[in-house]
Order: C-alpha cells, then sequence, then structure tokens
C-alpha cells in the first residue's frame, strides 16, 4: 500500500501490479471462470495426463521400497545419506518462497504480492508434502514413523530431544501444518465468492461447504484480517527456523564441510532462491496458459528476478566463505574435504554447481533479460538445478570420503533413486493442476483491494452524509 | 425479541454500490441510534467495521494466550520426558538441557498460536455457519462480489419496520430487502 504515502502528481514509472480496466466483477469472473467452468481444456488434460504418469511412477517405487526396504536405493555405507535427503532438502527450500511471498512480503506491506502468494502458498504445501516423504520413508520401517513423535507407549522411552534430527520432525511437522492453516484461511472468502458465483449445485454445495458460511461481514473480516496478520508474523520466524533447523541437521554433526557455522543463514537464503526459481518457473506457463497477465505483470517477474539475484549472491558468498573457512580452520580434514569437492571425482558437481548458481543468474543483472521471460524461465531452470547440485555436493561429497581412506566409497544412485526423484516432481506437479483447475490460483478478494475504487474516500463519505436529508439531524421520530 | 419471532423477520437490508456510500449510511445509521447492524462487503474494509461500532477484537488476545501455553507445553514436555520420566545421558550434558529445548519449544508456541488464531478467528465468528437469514436475500450472492450491504437487524430496540425502512431508502440504498428468518 505503498501508492498511501505518495505525492499528489507522482506518476510511478513502474508496470502496474493489475492490467488496467478491470472492476470488482470483473477479477471475480476472470479468476473464477477457470475454476467454474464446465469440463477441461484440452491442455489441461494433456498436461495432466503425463504429470499423472510420473506420480504413479512415485507410487510404484513407494510400494517396492515398503516391500524389498531401503536396499534398493544406491545408499550404502559411508554414504548412508544421499538422494533421499538431499531431494528432502530441495523440496522443503522450494517450499520456503511460499511463506516468504505470502507471509513477510504481507508483513512488509508489498502489495504487489497479492497475485502470486496464493499460488506460492500451494507450491509450499505440496513441496512440503514430497519432502516430508523422505525421512519418512528413509527410516527403513515407514510403518513404524509415529515414533517419531512423542507419546506415551507400552516401551517406556521417550525421543531424544537433544537430536537435531528431533527438532527436524518437530519443524516440518509444525510447518506443514501451519502453512495448510495459512492457505486454508486465505481460500475462506475465495470459496465464499465461488459459492455465489456457482454455475450448478455440486459446485455450489462443494464451495459452500469450504466456505463454511462466510458472507463477508464486517466484524468477521476484522477479526480475519488480524488472524491473518497475526499467522503471517507467526509463520515468517517459523519458515526461518525450519531452514535453519534443517541445516543443523548436518552443522551439529562433525563432519568435515558439515560442522559450520555459515549454514543456518546460507541454508535459508538458498532455500528463498530456490523457491523463487520455482515459483517462476511453474508462474511463467501458467499465466500465459489462462492468460492471467493482467494479474501477474511484468512488475511481478521483475520483482522476483531481484529477489533472486540477491539470494543468489548471499549463496554465492556462502560457497566464498566455505572455501576460506576450510583454509582458515587449518584443519587436514577439512582442506581435504574442499580439496575432493573441488578436484575429486565428483568435482564436475561442484563446477557445474558454480555455474548454475552462481555464473548464470548474473544475467539478471540486465534489465533486457529481466523482461525476456524466456530468459528469466531458462535462468530459474538453471537455479532449480543448481539448488540440487548444491546439496548433492555438501551431502555426498562430505561423506564419501571420510577420515579412513580405508572406508572411502563411491556413490552410485540406483535406478529407483531416480523413479522416486522424479515421481516426487510428477507427484507435485499433480498436485499443481488438480489445484489450478479446483482452486482460484489468485486471491480474488485480495486482488480487489488492489482497485482503486475499493478504497474507502472520506470526502465521498462526507458527501454522502450531507447529500442525505438524514445526515444534520438525525431523524426525530427515533429520538428518545 | 418476542415481536421479532412474531413477524419472522430478522432485520432490513441495505444495498449499496460503492464502499464509501456504504461506510456513509453504516455511520448515519450507528449516529441515529441503532446499534445492532452488520455490515458486509466483498473484501476487507476497516472503516466499515469501525462504522458499525466494532472495536473488540479479541484474536490478538487468543493467540498470545495459546503461544504462552504452547511455549509451557514444549518445555515442559522435554523436561519431564528428558530429566524425569527417562532420564537420558547423551554426551555427559545435563538432563535439563536448555539450549537444545529451544527449537521445540519455539515450534510448539508457533503451532499453537497459529491454531488460535485460525480457530480463534472461526469461533468469535461463529462459523461453520451452515445457515444463515442474509442468504435469504436475493441480491445478497453479490456481497461477494461488487455489493456493499448494511443491515439493521429486527432485534434493535429501535427497529420498525416500516421507518427503518423508510430512513434506509434516504440513505441512498439501491434497495431495501426485507430478510427473513
Amino acid at each position: 500500500m505503498a501508492e498511501v504515502f505518495k505525492k499528489e502528481g507522482y506518476v510511478d514509472p513502474r508496470p502496474p501490479v493489475l492490467g488496467p480496466g478491470h472492476n470488482f466483477r470483473s477479477i471475480s469472473e476472470k479468476i473464477g471462470d477457470i475454476v467454474l467452468m464446465r469440463g477441461f481444456q484440452k491442455g489441461w488434460v494433456f498436461g495432466f495426463a503425463i504429470v499423472f504418469l510420473g506420480a504413479l511412477m512415485l507410487f510404484n517405487t513407494i510400494g517396492y521400497l515398503v516391500l524389498k526396504g531401503v536396499g534398493i536405493w544406491g545408499n550404502s555405507i559411508p554414504v548412508a545419506w544421499a538422494f533421499d535427503i538431499i531431494n528432502f532438502v530441495w523440496w522443503i527450500g522450494i517450499g520456503h518462497a511460499g511463506t516468504l511471498i505470502s507471509a513477510i512480503l504481507l508483513l512488509l506491506r508489498q502489495s504487489w504480492r497479492n497475485s502470486i502468494n496464493r499460488f506460492a502458498e500451494a507450491m509450499t504445501l505440496f513441496a512440503v508434502a514430497c519432502a516430508g516423504l523422505f525421512p519418512a520413508l528413509h527410516t527403513g520401517r515407514p510403518w513404524v514413523d509415529y515414533w517419531l513423535f512423542p507419546y506415551p507407549n507400552t516401551m517406556g522411552m521417550w525421543p531424544n530431544f537433544r537430536s537435531p534430527l528431533m527438532w527436524d520432525v518437530f519443524a516440518v511437522s509444525t510447518y506443514a501444518t501451519v502453512s495448510l492453516l495459512f492457505w486454508f484461511m486465505g481460500l475462506i472468502p475465495d470459496f465464499a465468492g465461488l459459492r455465489d458465483s456457482a454455475k450448478n449445485k455440486v459446485q455450489r454445495s462443494i464451495y459452500g461447504l469450504l466456505a463454511m458460511g462466510w458472507r463477508g461481514d464486517a466484524r468477521h473480516w476484522q477479526r480475519y484480517e488480524t488472524a491473518y496478520l497475526l499467522l503471517a508474523g507467526l509463520s515468517t520466524p517459523l519458515v526461518l527456523s525450519v531452514h535453519t533447523i534443517v541445516s543443523y541437521d548436518f552443522s551439529v554433526g562433525i563432519i568435515p564441510g558439515w560442522h559450520a557455522t555459515i549454514f543456518p543463514p546460507y541454508f535459508v537464503a538458498g532455500a528463498i532462491y530456490a523457491g523463487f526459481a520455482m515459483v517462476l518457473t511453474l508462474a511463467i506457463p501458467v499465466r500465459k496458459f489462462y492468460h492471467l497477465e493482467d494479474f501477474i505483470t511484468i512488475r511481478h517477474i521483475r520483482n522476483m528476478c531481484k529477489v533472486m539475484l540477491a539470494t543468489g549472491l548471499i549463496v554465492g558468498y556462502g560457497y566464498l566463505m566455505e572455501l576460506f573457512m576450510s583454509w582458515y580452520s587449518a584443519n587436514t580434514y577439512e582442506m581435504f574435504m574442499m580439496k575432493n569437492r573441488i578436484f575429486g571425482p565428483y568435482g564436475y558437481m561442484y563446477w557445474l554447481l558454480i555455474l548454475c548458481n552462481v555464473l548464470v543468474p548474473q544475467l539478471l543483472w540486465i534489465k533486457k533479460f529481466r523482461d525476456k521471460l524466456g530468459v528469466v524461465f531458462l535462468v530459474s531452470m538453471f537455479i532449480n538445478v543448481g539448488m540440487w547440485l548444491e546439496r548433492f555436493v555438501i551431502i555426498v561429497m562430505s561423506l564419501n570420503r571420510d577420515f579412513l581412506p580405508a572406508s572411502w566409497r563411491m556413490y552410485k544412485p540406483t535406478v529407483f533413486d531416480f523413479t522416486m526423484f522424479f515421481g516426487t516432481i510428477g507427484f507435485f506437479l499433480t498436485c499443481m493442476f488438480l489445484f489450478i483447475r479446483f482452486v482460484p490460483m489468485i486471491p480474488i478478494f485480495e486482488m480487489k483491494t488492489l482497485l482503486p475504487e475499493s478504497k474507502v474516500d472520506e470526502h465521498k463519505v462526507e458527501e454522502h452524509i450531507s447529500g442525505t436529508s438524514v445526515g444534520a439531524n438525525p431523524l426525530p421520530q427515533f429520538g428518545d | 425479541m418476542t415481536t421479532q419471532e412474531e413477524t419472522g423477520i430478522y432485520g432490513l437490508m441495505a444495498e449499496f454500490d460503492t464502499p464509501s456510500s456504504a461506510v456513509a449510511a453504516a455511520r448515519q445509521t450507528y449516529d441515529a441510534g441503532y446499534r445492532r447492524i452488520n455490515a458486509y462487503s466483498p473484501y476487507p474494509i476497516e472503516e466499515l467495521a469501525e462504522a458499525i461500532g466494532f472495536h473488540k477484537n479479541m484474536v490478538p488476545l487468543t493467540v498470545f494466550i495459546c503461544g504462552i501455553l504452547g511455549a509451557i507445553g514444549g518445555i515442559s514436555l522435554q523436561i519431564w520426558t528428558s530429566a524425569i520420566d527417562y532420564p537420558l545421558n547423551v554426551g555427559g550434558r545435563p538432563l535439563i538441557s536448555l539450549p537444545s529445548f529451544i527449537p521445540i519449544t519455539f515450534e510448539c508456541t508457533v503451532l499453537l498460536a497459529s491454531f488460535g488464531a485460525f480457530l480463534g478467528m472461526l469461533i468469535m465468528n461463529g462459523l461453520p455457519k451452515p445457515y444463515h437469514p442474509v442468504f435469504n436475500v436475493p441480491t445478497f450472492d453479490r456481497a461477494s462480489i461488487d455489493r456493499f450491504f448494511v443491515c439493521v437487524k429486527a432485534d434493535d430496540p429501535k427497529f420498525n419496520e416500516d421507518e427503518t425502512r423508510a430512513f434506509l431508502t434516504r440513505l441512498g440504498a439501491r434497495e431495501v430487502s426485507h430478510v427473513e428468518k
């Protein structure tokens, strides 16, 4: 709402956050019709069929995994943590941009975020669901995963609360729950809008059920706004704590390359970096396919590019500090780890990482490239890959050559590592396809507040009051 | 109350085109001495809630109390399980190793405070509500799209169907509808 503070006559040189020519009704219709229309578009069905195959691949892999055990993966001592934890951290990181956009940008009063927050929050939820699968299955006996939670049991035991892995259980489950509450709460008024403009009885009942009787009462809105703002305020430290705790999984250990104080900020920045890249990867095609250029404008794309550039530089600084610290520590193992990381048998992964995460994103310094959707899409794909490589570099390379050369061993992923990983991408996209089709992907009521006519104009209120006969003195017949 | 039950009327609903006219009408209705007023809008309008005299918002207090309960619950769970019920020596650290207990205490605080915000908002708003009389107004489905409504409830002591209707019409309402219970 920066507009309020502007001087009169000032023209904003930036592109608008909402295309011209919209009113309350057109916003409701344009966004609502994607959900309420009859039948399915061919493009949607085709895309859904492909990504659903990916989801099926995931379900099959999980089935086989439960049947045979984690031995079907390539994990083997000394590399006991591999694709499972790489993918876990990758997905969790992707999820963080959703919370950042919906919570932190809300607190900072960045109203341009209104059109992308719902989308990004959905991405958070699905990414966290994918992330949670990996550690849950990596336990080896997923049917007793409830042992992770503290509950009174016949064994008379409690979890070890001093372990970062236990903190992780609490952090990720809290994060998933709070993200779901935040997302659903944002949806309640929009479900009410869909209920009211539903085209048939089925839609009316389903959206009516989800709206829970929301009727836009002014008192309800006040409590709603307060609760929403407080949830945003709670999510902000939460999202930072989650990735900090994820980084503790590594940095509390004494493995060279993991035991570093820079991990929490460096992981959080990396998470935001990866998340914004994923938002752009998804938003650019969706915007084009559903003709949402009026709502997700070039200003959004530019702003997201700038956030990526900034967090990308923090991540680059992290890489630099890792190099410096391994030299400055004067520790043989630390120094060897870094030499192995850059020139060892997996050295090419490190150089690819530098290419994807440090070199290519520098293109975004150039304004012309920030406006070219093709370039932005390509850069965000590089970052998606780069962030996965980063976790590979950190996890596998620190483990495969540890303290004793006798126990060194190369890590090779099996086909099931890949079907599992690509399967989660399929599952994630399946969820996104369903979300786009059945839930308004842009918050309708929040978009309305971006319209100039949505503001209450005190001059007009005065005019109305003096223009009506009851204005000056209340009607006598109502007096005592 | 008895009159309300006799007539089967919930109130009178005035419909407005713009947020400014709705706020003006709400203020005038409040100034005229009506107290049981509701207002409806497709998006949050702070002025509208103020105009109908809504100032007491208990959501922040609820969230605060829930947060405190979460913090106390989180830390006591950890202290009781790791030091009293199942004392576990990990690397010679004290049984009550507070620094290690902070992350989970924090997560429990956030979790309970968030439930406080979400459920507190719903419960104080009286949701979920499967049936509400205002939905009987035929044009009310535009309250979530592009119309603004001010409703004077029949249980207001000053409510009189004919007079209130005349009053609301004079405020410049597009239409004043009878809300059946």
